[in-house]
């Protein structure tokens, strides 16, 4: 099959970006859409031309690592799927494909497709983590775990950290990741301990981080390729304003691991 | 207390504050079409009329009504915070419309809400206002006979114009005499551009609530997988549906009787 | 040069306590006066980088991702052993222990792999213990299932991503450690080369992939935990950015590199389609407790299947051939992954693969469903379906899934001793970037048990001996030995970009994936061998004049990242030809024709093969010299592997 693209150059952080144009041709849709933008790249690289820049790594959905908003759906326009899972029989013939990078102020642009999606780490790092240290602890069949709760924790962690929500986010909100963060570890027996100072925690750096706010639209859930749900952030709110409102907890005594 | 600041500061603060304002708006709208109904009722106006100046005197929903004017005003001024915020973390948008699937009313909450207040505003100073504060409306006096329960009505021209409401009892007569608001709304709604921007208006409220009410449910962090469903259900039949639908109804009824 | 193994004496139960009595200690108050630095934060690195922040050392960490989240142990699908006997079905450390040297086909050390079985029981705790979900009953305890070949339960799973939940707990920790500042870690930061000094590593020499700034880190100890090379096949089940250059640039500044023919051959992948597939997807092998592997009895069914006149479900019972349960009536479709590897390939060989290119057999799932019922299966393999569902747009629901084996491992690496420790005082190497404990064959869920291993419960130990012993001096950082790497490192950078021939880097990879696959994959022999060592040899001679690199160094640029990669890789290749060429047997990933039992099966040469074979860098072009560390069993019986 034969594509027109029309991705999003931008040499860095500081440059000004603009759609080029190219021609995708010859495309087998078996291929997924990194292999299509990958034969588009080594025809650049023959012409001498600088190739499109993304991010990515697994190609199997998993390392969260692969972006791209594609005629405007993050992921591209199938359901539970990162880009990389993307294949071209998706797309029809002599289509046009716009190829964009996440859009957030939080999620600066790095160069091309790929953006900055540190301000993720910087929020785990704010309090996503039991404190436990390496040995010492009980055996693992010491708590028990009601299999519903396990499972529901299974379903929170599944999140890959790729960002789609808050690139679907008409807020540019990251309250689906968070939320998915707080809740795995807020449901499970281990996580009791410092579930409320941990949500305050992170909610703080979330709001540092600069992404905007919740308005439930749902549009996250949607793009999510894990399909984390939305009752993941109904959970996080609740534990925040029970820690604000009623606990005797402060995120600046945080008992930030010691 | 700069515990509470930074708790309502916070993003999630924020929005804790929009869902408390908004459910506290949603119960005033449940009142408020109750008393409406009496603008139904074949009275000449006489239910609505005394309800008009219940709410304007009794002490205790004086201050209620206060809160309420807080509650708009706040939620008005969180909203506009919210969306410069949500626009701020996005500077540079996307160029393709964006595809993600969403409810329209989810995505225009600012849209419908600022239709919203511009009703608020012209509906208050249309009625309320003028009720309170102008000497535009007319009075009217219902005499009840006691025995045969019987009202008949005529106007009423007070001695003093800050004249409000009067009852008394003459050989088991009832007469009350207050501002005739009702004439006041009949008047409004015989105007079809006016009609038509209520009903514009109500319609907002529909899609305002549909999106709204359950979501100030997920807000607050009241999810469940039992309850949630009641209250999609009630934010969609009660608040959306209903609601607006008996609000709308009063000006298109009330401008068919004015066609006869 | 003889190897130290500096494996403790005595009874294999207690060599591992009474080596940690051993150990020297660090002084807690010294501890924070050592600057330790961790390449990869995979598995292996993220642990070890928590586990020695957690002590008290200044931890630097490097990923070349943009976070430590997204190292490929990320992928890993089945799950992690430990020997819990939480099933009560017979397992014990010694039964772990004894099948993993077994299924290491005798070519791994006993007092490794012993200790290995002995710590996986702590690693289950504690991932736990950081909110690791694992799959669990109803009464709430722990779920296991069996796998790859063992007949005992003790596999843990967190469904179909165990990697990525074992890697967010280790994350998770080295994030309380960043948070709290004992770790500081660098992203989008690519390690190019060791700095020795006097012999011993105190630093490295990296690469900003974002700015291209090249910058020297010194430390009192380098540990390389960056993962395996299987990438060297150009398709294989690993992240695309995986690659060698990391341990490939420690073998040149003099640590040997063990083993390097030894690699693991998956056998559910999902087939190749075409010339532009950059990667193959595995799924769990865990597929094969239910599924059934078939081929068509006959060619021509075969040749009719290829060309989509019939489908598998039209082929009678009668015309297909179970070949695992065939040949393998105890193990059947569980043999081991060389075993049911090399099957497969047979099978092709013979006329009988299916699928357009002829390249895969059947994964059939029919009786499962018509056993346990659609919903059971969907329950226990729902997401690998979905994941073949997308890739291949094939249902198998309704139809058998196509496989075909693809590298998914390397048991070889840069050769350690107990102590995780290189023959470079100084340099570690953990994980699968290490050749320590799966000898010719990895067994299914031993991986992720054993970057655990070294990360959080050996080299926390072991490395404190090594410091105690150098003490707490700073590494002076102005030492000509940093400048001069670092010129190394830009010089060389400077060439690949001075690259300007016709054919791209990808080319040049894939075209050294093919000779990998063809001679030095599956089976191998001494001709092939042979002529794969020549074509090797031209390719990379073809690449420093033909390759086209574009771009410059102070950007962006992942052509350059490629071109730095593939030109190590075409080094590695040739260095796993003569590893393959060496030895002249078969043993667990390392099948050489001239070497099968008669019934077609891996026939050892114990006599002359059982030693580590340690390639030691010699310069440029010149040939690699080969150390032996020979292998004792005084505890287990050399048998021939045996899955009848
Ligand atoms: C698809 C798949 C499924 C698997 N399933 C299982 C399973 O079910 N059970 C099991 O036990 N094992 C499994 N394995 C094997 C297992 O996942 C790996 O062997 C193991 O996770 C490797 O961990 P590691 O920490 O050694 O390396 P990795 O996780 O690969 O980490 C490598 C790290 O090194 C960094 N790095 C590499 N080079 C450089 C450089 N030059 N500079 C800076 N940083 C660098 C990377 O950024 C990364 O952080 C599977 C493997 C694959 C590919
Ligand atoms: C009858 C009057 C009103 C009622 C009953 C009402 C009710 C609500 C409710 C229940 C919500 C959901 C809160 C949440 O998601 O947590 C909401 C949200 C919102 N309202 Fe209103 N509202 C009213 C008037 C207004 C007005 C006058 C404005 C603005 C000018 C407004 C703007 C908004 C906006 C922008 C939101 C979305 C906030 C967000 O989630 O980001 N509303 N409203
Ligand atoms: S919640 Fe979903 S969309 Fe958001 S980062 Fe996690 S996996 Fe990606
Ligand atoms: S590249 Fe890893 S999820 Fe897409």
């Amino acid at each position: 099959m034969n594509l027109t693209l029309k991705v999003w150059r931008q040499k860095n952080a500081d440059a000004k970006g603009a759609f080029v144009t190219y021609k995708a041709e010859g495309i087998s849709p078996d291929m997924s859409f990194l292999e299509m933008l990958d034969v588009v790249n080594e025809s650049l690289i023959l012409k001498g031309d600088d190739p499109i820049h993304f991010d990515h790594d697994c190609r199997e959905g998993i390392c969260g690592m692969c972006s791209l908003y594609i005629n405007g759906r993050p992921h591209g326009p199938k359901r539970a799927i990162t880009t990389c899972q993307l294949h071209m029989r998706s797309f029809g013939d002599g289509e046009t494909i716009t190829i964009e990078p996440w859009r957030a102020g939080a999620f600066p642009v790095i160069k091309d497709l790929a953006t900055d999606r540190s301000a993720f780490d910087r929020i785990q790092q704010a309090g996503g983590f039991i404190s436990v240290n390496t040995g010492g602890v009980p055996d693992a069949n010491v708590i028990p775990i009601p299999k519903v709760i396990a499972d529901e924790a299974f379903n929170s962690a599944t999140c890959i950290g790729c960002g789609a929500c808050v690139a679907a986010c008409k807020n540019a909100s990251a309250m689906l990741f968070v939320s998915a963060k707080v809740s795995q570890l807020g449901m499970l027996p281990q996580g009791q301990p410092e579930r409320y100072s941990r949500v305050q925690a992170m909610v703080a750096q979330m709001d540092e981080e600069g992404f905007g706010n919740c308005t439930n639209t749902r549009a996250c859930e949607a793009e999510c390729p894990k399909e984390i749900t939305l009752t993941n952030i109904a959970r996080m709110n609740n534990d925040f304003f029970s820690a604000k409102l009623f606990r005797e907890e402060h995120a600046h005594e945080h008992a930030s691991g010691e | 207390m700069s515990e509470f600041k930074q708790t309502f500061n916070s993003s999630l603060g924020k929005k804790l504050i929009m869902a408390l304002t908004g459910l506290f708006l949603c119960t005033f709208l449940i009142v408020h079409l109750g008393g409406n109904l009496l603008l139904f009722s074949d009275d000449e106006g006489y239910g609505f009329n005394v309800y008009a100046n219940f709410l304007t005197h009794f002490p205790p929903i004086e201050v209620v009504a206060y809160l309420l004017y807080l509650a708009i005003l706040v939620h008005s001024i969180y909203a506009l915070v919210l969306t410069v915020q949500n626009r701020r973390a996005r500077p540079v948008g996307y160029a393709a419309p964006n595809r993600s699937p969403a409810s329209w009313s989810s995505k225009n909450m600012g849209l419908l809400g600022s239709i919203l207040l511009l009703f608020i505003v012209i509906h208050m100073s249309d009625f309320w206002y003028a009720y309170k504060y102008s000497h535009k409306i007319g009075y009217k006096e219902y005499r009840t006979d006691l025995a045969t329960d019987k009202t008949t009505s005529v106007d009423y021209v007070p001695a003093s114009p800050t004249f409000e409401k009067s009852v008394s009892t003459e050989n088991n007569v009832e007469i009350v005499r207050v501002k005739d608001l009702h004439a006041r709304v009949a008047g409004s709604f015989s105007n079809l551009l006016y009609v038509i921007f209520y009903v514009i208006a109500m319609g907002a409220v529909s899609f305002h609530m549909l999106h709204g009410f359950q979501s100030s449910f997920r807000t607050l962090g009241w999810v469940h997988r039992k309850y949630t469903p009641v209250v999609c259900f009630i934010g969609t039949w009660l608040f959306a549906v209903i609601i607006p639908l008996g609000f709308a109804a009063m000006p298109v009824v009330y401008y068919i009787q004015s066609l006869r | 040069m003889t190897l130290e193994a500096k494996i403790p004496e005595g009874p294999l139960a207690e060599k591992w306590s009474k080596h940690k009595f051993n150990l020297k200690l660090v002084n807690p108050a010294n501890k924070r006066k050592y600057d330790i630095i961790v390449v990869g934060t995979g598995l292996a690195g993220a642990s070890a980088a928590a586990s020695l922040a957690e002590l008290g050392y200044n931890v630097k960490a490097f990923c070349f991702q943009d976070s430590p989240r997204r190292a490929h142990s990320i992928a890993a699908q089945g799950g992690i052993n430990a020997a819990k006997n939480y099933q009560n079905d017979g397992d014990s450390v010694y039964r772990l222990f004894y099948d993993t040297i077994k299924g290491g086909d005798y070519r791994a050390r006993e007092g490794n792999v012993y200790r290995l079985a002995e710590v996986s029981v702590n690693i289950i705790d504690q991932c736990v213990a950081q909110g690791v979900p694992f799959a669990r009953e109803y009464g709430g305890l722990l779920d296991n299932r069996s796998f790859g070949g063992s007949q005992v339960s003790r596999t843990f799973y967190a469904r179909g991503q165990t990697g990525q939940q074992l890697l967010l707990g280790a994350y998770s920790a080295l994030n309380r450690q960043i948070h709290l500042g004992k770790v500081k870690m660098y992203t989008r930061t690519e390690m190019l080369d060791v700095v020795t000094i006097d012999g011993q590593a105190k630093g490295i020499v990296t690469r900003n992939l974002i700015t291209g700034s090249i910058d020297t880190h010194s430390g009192h100890a380098v540990l390389l935990c960056t993962g395996g090379y299987g990438n060297v096949f150009y398709l294989s089940t690993n992240a695309a950015g995986s690659n060698v250059t990391a341990a490939w640039r420690a073998h040149k500044r003099g640590a040997f590199f063990a083993n390097p023919c030894y690699t693991q051959i998956h056998p559910t992948c999902i087939p190749v389609t075409g010339d532009h597939q950059s990667k193959l997807t595995l799924m769990s092998e865990s597929l094969r407790n239910d599924g059934r592997v078939w081929a068509p009895k006959s060619v021509e069914i075969a040749e009719r299947l290829r060309k989509k006149e019939i489908t598998a479900d039209q082929v009678a019972e009668d015309d297909r051939d179970y070949f695992l349960e065939r040949k393998y009536p105890s193990f059947g479709n569980l043999v081991p992954r060389d075993v049911a590897s090399r099957n497969a390939k047979e099978m092709v060989d013979d006329g009988r693969g299916v699928g357009g290119s002829g390249f895969a057999v059947f994964l059939d799932f029919a009786d499962a469903i018509h056993r346990l019922g659609k919903d059971a299966v969907a329950a226990k393999y729902g997401n690998l379906f979905d994941m073949y569902y997308q890739i291949t747009d094939e249902d198998p629901y309704k139809q058998p899934m196509r496989i075909y084996p693809a590298v998914h491992y390397t048991m070889g690496g840069l050769w350690v001793d107990y102590n995780l420790s290189t023959n470079v005082p100084g340099l570690y190497a953990l994980g699968e970037c290490n050749f320590s404990d799966h000898g010719a064959n990895r067994l299914g869920a031993s991986a992720l048990m054993q970057g655990l291993a070294d990360g959080y419960f050996v080299i926390p130990y072991t490395l404190g001996d090594y410091l105690a012993t150098i003490g707490p001096k700073p590494v002076d950082a102005n030492h000509p030995a940093f400048a001069q790497t670092k010129q190394d490192v830009m010089a060389r950078i400077n060439s690949l970009l001075a690259l300007k021939g016709t054919k791209t880097v990808n080319e040049y990879h894939r075209d050294l994936g093919h000779i990998m696959w063809e001679y030095c994959g599956m089976a191998r022999t001494e001709e092939g061998l042979a002529k794969a060592k020549g074509l090797i040899h031209e390719l990379r001679a073809d690449f420093w004049k033909n390759a086209l690199v574009v771009g410059e160094n102070e950007e962006v640029n992942p052509a350059l990242e490629k071109a730095g990669r593939v030109a190590d890789f075409l080094e590695l290749g040739e260095l796993m030809v003569d590893d393959a060429l060496m030895r002249r047997e078969s043993c667990g990933g390392h099948f050489r024709l001239e070497s099968q039992t008669p019934e077609g099966e891996a026939l050892r040469d114990d006599d002359n093969f059982a030693f580590v074979a340690a390639w030691e860098y010699k310069g440029d072009n010149q040939p690699e010299v080969l150390n032996k560390e020979m292998l004792d069993f005084e505890f287990v019986h050399l048998t021939q592997r045996s899955y009848k």
